[in-house]
């Protein structure tokens, strides 16, 4: 899939659970990303940001690890 | 002898006609005949007697419309009272005395019925009503056995020919005088006729127009003998009227006058089945009427819960591709797409589908390959095709039409309330004191709950609607929305937080609701994100164009107006913020407590008959059936001892993803039922792309649809006439789809997929579509209880329905949230990246007409393409004038992701800025202009916002006509040797 509409699309959830109360936003979003995308949409996700991560919103970052 | 009846009570195969709608009330006992009966306050003596089996001669009552009074046939004698009231308009009393058969009422009986024929052309015989017409059967109920009166002033066509014009309607032809009283015939409406020769004038149909349909089309014009049936102004027909050819009036006439034109032409039908629409999630119950298996005609059922026997053109009339000639009956397979089809025999299409498949797993891996399951398939095929997705190609590759209209609904429900699904069910509306409509037009997309929300409406009900365009509801005969918020496309969030920010501030929340039934704590940082000026209506008035008063009006009213209920369509999911938009809609129903009881509510207006169903069977490629997520054990093994094999605990790929993946390479193969995604998906380009990159496409289908020019296999499918299952409507109603008649390809759909599982060496033996519902409800906790013969007995059940709910669940969250506490959750407003600018300065928005359906695929193969038969581009006259175009132009309407070609209409129906269209037909491929951009949660395609230019054009565009070209290359099919 291409690269930034992967990005795109993590920004989007990013964006949502980053307007959400409480600490665990990083938690959230990878809790969606592990719920809702497949283990190869992941696995790519995770691959482009270790190479380039510049156009990643910062909770996506906080997430990874979680992915 | 019968002692209480309850109306709606669980006689649904009692069909008679009572002759007056069904009261509730306290129970009032009275004697008819000498016979005691019991019934409701209010009820007629004439629907009292019906109750007892006695029928009381009748003509201008009905039980689908109220009581008027015209004809004077149905008189009878009560004790104590003078004269011989009409027992349509007398209603029951305490011990009343009635007798229903006098020799004073048997005269005036008659006296009725020898007016009535004397102005009747008696051409019984040859009659389009002979043997279904209530005149005739009244002429034998009064014994009528001669008619006094000498010939005389008529409105018949005295040669008896058929005369098309008044002037040929000569009165002892050929050569006597013309009849001036005579009208002849009108046909303009395709599906039937009316003969003003044969009116009676009884007003059954003006009634139904008004009272059941809501269109007001209908008037009674003229004085006396001159009185007759009109339909719109003097120079209208029923074609250029307000008529929406709901067949309501049809139903309701007791003679020929209004007479459906399959039964002219095929006889009046011997055997009937009840079944169910096959066309939206209205899901309205239906009589298929037969001669032997061929279909006569097919009118409402009135103990269908869902629709209380109404209906719309579609599932009335518009029944006629299932014998069209595109239908294809025959397997067919292909080695590739530029080579012609080959017909081939069911074991030699399954086999080479089946190796193709195996051999791309063998190549490319278990997950190279998945399904479609649709929305327009029973629960028990669609249950079968994710199963062949988990147990067979063993992986989670399974995704449903839903994907892209409702699947923002199904997270943002479940995350607020604790299930996917509305809920209410539509006979709630008549208890509904607010309505709000967001997004949808269900006049249009859903018309048998407009007709129900409209008597609401009439009967004083106030309706808010937020929608981009004027729809129809928003003004119409005798009803008006209080407010209507058009808001610009895209905006819905801002619009739907800026009500809650207005309820939260001016304190019209409900306190001991939230208190009761939601986390007090999470209300709390709720009430303070909306409260923050920024959501105001003043402040979000730039972004909305919503004016900021009017907003606030609406807000006071759905908090404070009593009962508030909230229907919404796919302007709201089909957005880039559609999940935030329905938890903001669940926010507001919690906040003022609407929710939990009758007339209130969450509603989502399903697209599609089975769009509910098919997201119940786990057709999404995280969900086991049951919206179980696929990652938990113990879901899993519930399904992994039933079908002996070990399910994949990590989702699978959605339609999108899955054509991302094609395009890349690592997704091969696709079998896909009932769908036709090339033209209903968004970007039709890339969806072409994924397509074209696949190696093996399995199309299970009625025609040759647009996907299928990408297809491999071609394997023909069964209509809703042929089926046998089970639909789950928008109320979460499971309603019974009976087989009509046999499937015209030799095989039922959930038998194909069978075939299809087995020839990759499943062991699947299902022998009946009952055993497929019994494993659903074997391993569904909403589907507990439910079998055949339950349905069977009750006419329909509404999920959940198990040891809790024995009975099915009309309402939900009566109690508690399925979730426990009602959950209240931040809606921020995220401008969509699809913003209008200097190339593309208008907004496009799409949406749907009456009288076609979905991409167009049944509904252009009938005569509704009468009312519609190409898309059309709305667009505002300012906006029009700016580029030089007039009315019926050609325009080209551009995007960044494409451009095609229709004509324009010049309308204020929407805002400057904004324009609009169906998707209806392939020439047009409205899809060809969307884009990629979608829901954050779900992926739903953002359909309804999409920046375009629109300029002239001189006809369709290079890539229209090259698209067309290349569609009927594909569809050639090999000459049988
Ligand atoms: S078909 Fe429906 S809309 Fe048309 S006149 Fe009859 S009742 Fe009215
Ligand atoms: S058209 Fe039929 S229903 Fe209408 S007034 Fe005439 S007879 Fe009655
Ligand atoms: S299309 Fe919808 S409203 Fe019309 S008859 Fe079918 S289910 Fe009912
Ligand atoms: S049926 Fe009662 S007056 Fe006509």
């Amino acid at each position: 899939m291409p690269h930034e509409k992967l990005i795109r699309m993590a920004n989007q959830i990013a964006t949502f659970f980053a307007t959400q109360p409480g600490s665990d936003q990083a938690e959230r979003v990878a809790a969606h990303l592990n719920d809702f995308w497949g283990p190869e949409m992941r696995a790519e996700l995770k691959a482009h940001a270790a190479q380039d991560d510049s156009d990643l919103s910062p909770l996506v970052k906080d997430a990874l690890p979680l992915i | 002898m019968k002692d209480f009846i309850i109306p709606n009570d669980r006689k649904i195969f009692d069909d008679r006609d009572m002759g007056t709608p069904a009261k509730q009330g306290a129970p009032v006992t009275l004697t008819v005949d000498g016979f005691e009966v019991t019934v409701p306050e209010g009820t007629s003596v004439m629907r009292a007697a019906a109750e007892l089996g006695m029928q009381i001669p009748k003509l201008c009552a009905t039980d689908s419309v109220e009581a008027f009074g015209s004809c004077r046939l149905c008189v009878v004698e009560i004790e104590g009272r003078r004269g011989t009231p009409a027992s349509c308009t007398t209603p029951v009393a305490e011990g009343m005395v009635v007798r229903t058969q006098s020799e004073k009422v048997k005269k005036i009986r008659k006296g009725v019925m020898e007016l009535y024929v004397s102005d009747h052309p008696l051409d019984c015989l040859t009659c389009g009503a002979n043997g279904d017409c209530e005149l005739q059967d009244m002429a034998g109920a009064v014994g009528l056995r001669d008619v006094r009166y000498e010939p005389g002033e008529n409105h018949y066509d005295p040669a008896g020919i058929g005369a098309r014009s008044q002037a040929e309607a000569r009165w002892r032809a050929p050569e006597g005088e013309a009849n001036p009283r005579y009208i002849p015939k009108d046909i303009s409406n395709p599906y039937f006729t009316y003969d003003p020769s044969k009116c009676i004038v009884c007003s059954r149909c003006v009634r139904a127009c008004e009272e059941v349909q809501g269109t007001f089309a209908l008037t009674i014009e003229g004085r006396g003998f001159e009185s007759r049936v009109s339909a719109g102004g003097p120079l209208d027909d029923f074609l250029t009227s307000d008529c929406v050819s709901c067949g309501a009036c049809v139903q309701a006439c007791p003679t020929a006058t209004l007479q459906e034109k399959s039964v002219i032409e095929l006889g009046t039908p011997e055997r009937s089945v009840v079944t169910t629409c096959a066309y939206c999630g209205v899901g309205c119950s239906f009589k298929a009427e037969l001669n032997g298996d061929e279909l006569v005609r097919m009118t409402p059922y009135k103990h269908g819960e869902a629709n209380r026997g109404h209906s719309c053109v579609k599932g009335r009339f518009a029944w006629g591709y299932a014998n069209h000639q595109d239908r294809i009956l025959n397997p067919m397979i292909r080695d590739s797409v530029d080579q012609p089809w080959k017909e081939v025999s069911w074991e030699e299409a399954i086999s080479f589908a089946a190796n193709k498949m195996r051999g791309l797993q063998e190549k490319y891996g278990r997950k190279s390959v998945g399904v479609i399951t649709s929305s327009r398939c029973t629960n028990e095929e669609t249950y079968l095709v994710q199963k062949l997705a988990r147990g067979v190609f063993m992986n989670n590759n399974t995704d449903t039409c839903a994907r892209v209209c409702h699947s923002p609904t199904g997270y943002g429900l479940g995350q607020t309330f604790g299930t996917s699904a509305g809920t209410q069910n539509f006979d709630s509306v008549m208890h509904t004191d607010v309505a709000v409509i967001i997004g949808a037009n269900p006049t249009d997309g859903h018309p048998v709950f407009a007709s129900r929300l409209k008597k609401r409406l009439r009967q004083g009900a106030k309706l808010i609607v937020i929608d981009p365009r004027r729809t129809d509801i928003v003004r119409s005969a005798h009803i008006e929305a209080s407010h209507h918020l058009p808001l610009r496309p895209g905006t819905n969030v801002a619009v739907v937080t800026a009500l809650a920010h207005v309820i939260v501030t001016e304190k019209l929340y409900d306190e001991t609701f939230i208190r009761e039934r939601c986390d007090w704590d999470e209300f709390q940082d709720y009430a303070a994100f909306v409260s923050d000026p920024r959501h105001s209506p003043e402040m979000t008035e730039v972004l909305t164009g919503v004016p900021a008063e009017e907003l606030r009006k609406a807000a006071r009213l759905y908090a404070t107006g009593g009962n508030g209920a909230i229907y919404y369509g796919l302007g709201v999911t089909e957005h880039s913020q559609g999940s935030t938009t329905v938890m903001g809609i669940a926010n507001l129903a919690m906040l003022t407590g609407n929710i939990g009881r009758e007339g209130v509510g969450v509603n989502p207006l399903r697209g599609q008959n089975n769009v509910q169903g098919s997201c119940d069977m786990g057709s999404f490629p995280h969900e086991l059936p049951g919206y179980r997520h696929v990652k938990g054990a113990e879901v899993r093994a519930i399904f992994e001892s039933k079908w002996g094999v070990t399910i994949d605990p990590e989702p699978g790929l959605r339609i999108p993803n899955m054509l991302d993946a094609a395009v890349s390479g690592s997704f091969k193969g696709l079998y896909c039922q009932g769908e036709d995604i090339l033209q209903s998906d968004p970007d039709t380009h890339h969806v072409a792309a994924g397509l074209a990159a696949m190696e093996c496409v399995i199309v299970h289908d009625l025609f040759l649809n647009e996907t299928a020019n990408y297809a491999h296999v071609f394997l023909p499918g069964s209509t809703f006439l042929e089926k046998d299952g089970t639909f789950t409507n928008a109320e979460r109603r499971i309603n019974r789809v009976r087989e009509v008649m046999k499937p015209k390809q030799g095989y039922a759909d959930w038998e194909v997929t069978q075939l299809l599982a087995n020839a990759m060496g499943a062991d699947w033996n299902y022998t009946h579509p009952s055993q497929i519902m019994e494993e659903i409800a074997e391993t569904t906790p909403g589907f507990a209880h439910v079998n055949y013969e339950m349905l069977d007995e009750r006419g329909s059940v509404q999920w959940p329905c198990n040891d809790d709910a024995p009975d099915g669940s009309p309402i939900m969250h009566v109690d508690g949230f399925v979730r426990g506490k009602g959950r209240f959750i931040n809606t921020e407003y995220v401008a969509t990246d699809e913003r209008t600018g200097p190339r593309f300065p208008l907004l496009l928005t799409t949406g749907r007409i009456l009288s076609q359906y979905n991409v167009g695929a049944q509904t252009r193969r009938t005569q509704n393409s009468i009312w519609h038969s190409e898309d059309v581009l709305e667009i505002h006259p300012h906006d029009a004038e700016v580029r030089g175009i007039k009315e019926g132009d050609w325009v080209k309407l551009a995007s960044r992701a494409g451009e095609t070609s229709l004509r324009a209409t010049l309308t204020d129906r929407v805002v400057p800025g904004v324009v609009y269209t169906t998707f209806h037909h392939p020439d047009t491929q409205a899809n060809v202009i969307t884009t990629d951009f979608s829901d954050w949660a779900t992926n739903c395609p953002e359909y309804k916002v999409t920046a375009v230019q629109v300029g002239l054009s001189n006809g369709p565009t290079d890539w229209q006509v090259e698209y067309n070209e290349q569609a009927e290359r594909s569809r050639r099919i090999e000459a049988a040797e």
